[in-house]
């Protein structure tokens, strides 16, 4: 397995997010599906230190992840967010910025091609992109670190269909160009269906069901 | 450098309480509801300015440096304490605060000293370890209130520039510079605009005390680029102290933005 959370439990404001989580994530195309609320968001920030379980264990390839240096693990373990999280300056300033701290040079042509992005991009504004277009730079940043595995939170959420296809679309190319791992986070359970392999299903904080897709979420 | 003298008395303050009275006028006139507190602030800065008037006098009439520096400590407590109610967002922000004034005030008269530009006597240093002090706390509160809002306002991209393996410190970097400028701005554009658009206090005191023009403004540059050097250096350190208690020690930030 690539992630096993045992009996995670974790709170905001004194109020309990996930309770007892126990959960297995495979390689390969997994995701967390749940309705609004229901802790996956906060699930997968767990994946990569971003948040740590008041209680319980987070393991990754069978090590704890307190056990690694969080910055090494969050390059290796990269998390695309919910927008808007882009930093001010160009495309191709951003992308530099997560290969930099990674220590690579990027070949920004390709990452921006891997995103679904032709390479005109490079010097647009990062403020004055469409969400979808966002969204594909953001991803575009994350691969420059070259990482192992991809947390995507809600990808799509924002977009409208066409956008959501095109994104889904590049997504899967990206999992056949690219040996790499995803997670993703949505409420769509057809998304799910369409985008991947194994899933865990949340709900209020606990799981309700989890195992392949094809058992789990019939079509 | 000596000072000139004049005598002010009291019949010469009670006097210019008829221009309290055009304040109170017009607010009760265009119902401002300030008149309650003109009053208090009439007789508080009456009864704060005569009392630190007794205390500078008994420093001066002391020459001990001692006293002054237990004054400007003083001064340090009651400007970070002040600077805190306005920075409520920022957690445990009194001990940067603290530094932050202690630090400007020491390194700014040090080095005014240093320079021979003042002599080390209360005389000097009081005065401008007032106005040091009192314009670093104004920058520092005006900073950190800044780095609360701008962390509160961009929880996502803080968080998103952790996502990709950045330290707090990077994640934190495009905040903290747009506090600091933040924290420093007001004095730099008042020392553009100064002489131009209004007079600075320190020479329209000189010149009233009837020193030459010439020095009065001289004293008024070196003070406001003193202030400058200041401001700069409370807002950088309780800015460089303040953020990190935004993260924990596995850069994260401690209030997790809403999912």
């Amino acid at each position: 397995m690539l992630f096993d959370l045992e009996r995670v439990t974790i709170e905001r404001d004194s109020k309990v997010v996930l309770q007892e989580v126990t959960a297995s994530l495979p390689k390969g195309a997994s995701c967390v599906a749940g309705p609004s609320g229901s802790g996956k968001s906060t699930l997968l920030r767990l994946l990569n230190r971003l948040a740590d379980p008041v209680a319980g264990t987070v393991r990754y390839e069978g090590a704890d992840v307190r056990e690694r240096d969080p910055l090494e693990l969050r390059r290796e373990v990269c998390l695309v967010p919910q927008l808007p999280a882009l930093l001010e300056g160009t495309v191709e300033e951003n992308v530099r910025f997560a290969a930099e701290l990674a220590g690579r040079e990027p070949d920004v042509g390709r990452l921006l091609d891997l995103a679904g992005l032709d390479s005109s991009f490079a010097a647009r504004d990062s403020g004055k992109l469409s969400v979808g277009e966002q969204q594909r730079a953001m991803l575009a940043r994350a691969l420059a670190l070259e990482p192992r595995v991809l947390l995507l939170d809600e990808p799509t959420s924002a977009l409208d269909e066409d956008a959501r296809g095109a994104v889904e679309a590049t997504l899967l190319d990206l999992r056949r160009r690219v040996r790499i791992s995803t997670v993703l986070v949505t409420h769509d359970l057809d998304q799910a269906r369409r985008m991947s392999d194994w899933v865990v299903r949340l709900d209020e904080g606990r799981v309700v069901a989890q195992g392949r897709v094809k058992e789990q979420l019939p079509a | 450098m000596t000072g000139p003298s004049i005598q002010v008395s009291l019949g010469d303050v009670a006097a210019t309480l008829a221009l309290v009275a055009v304040a109170v006028a017009v607010s009760f006139w265009r119902r401002a509801d300030l008149e309650q507190d003109i009053g208090i602030a009439v007789v508080r800065s009456f009864i704060q300015l005569t009392a630190i008037g007794y205390v500078i006098n008994f420093i001066f009439d002391q020459d001990s440096l001692w006293f002054v520096v237990a004054l400007i400590a003083v001064m340090v407590v009651f400007g970070a304490l002040q600077a805190r109610a306005r920075a409520k967002q920022v957690p445990n922000a009194l001990g940067p605060l603290l530094l932050a004034l202690a630090l400007a005030a020491a390194a700014t008269l040090g080095l005014v000293v240093a320079l021979g530009v003042f002599k080390p006597e209360p005389r000097y240093l009081v005065p401008v370890g007032g106005m040091v002090v009192g314009n670093s706390m104004t920058a520092a509160a005006v900073a950190l209130n800044r780095l609360g809002d701008e962390v509160t306002r961009h929880a996502r991209e803080i968080e998103a520039t952790l996502a990709l393996g950045a330290t707090s410190t990077q994640a934190a970097a495009p905040i903290v510079r747009r506090s600091l400028r933040s924290g420093m701005i007001t004095l730099v554009d008042s020392t553009k605009t100064t002489g131009l658009v209004f007079f600075p206090g320190t020479m329209v005191g000189m010149l009233l005390a009837g020193a030459d023009p010439t020095d009065a403004v001289r004293l008024q540059l070196i003070l406001l680029y003193t202030l400058l050097g200041s401001v700069a250096l409370a807002g950088l350190i309780a800015i460089t102290l303040a953020y990190r208690n935004f993260f924990t020690p596995a850069h994260q930030l401690r209030e997790q933005p809403e999912p």
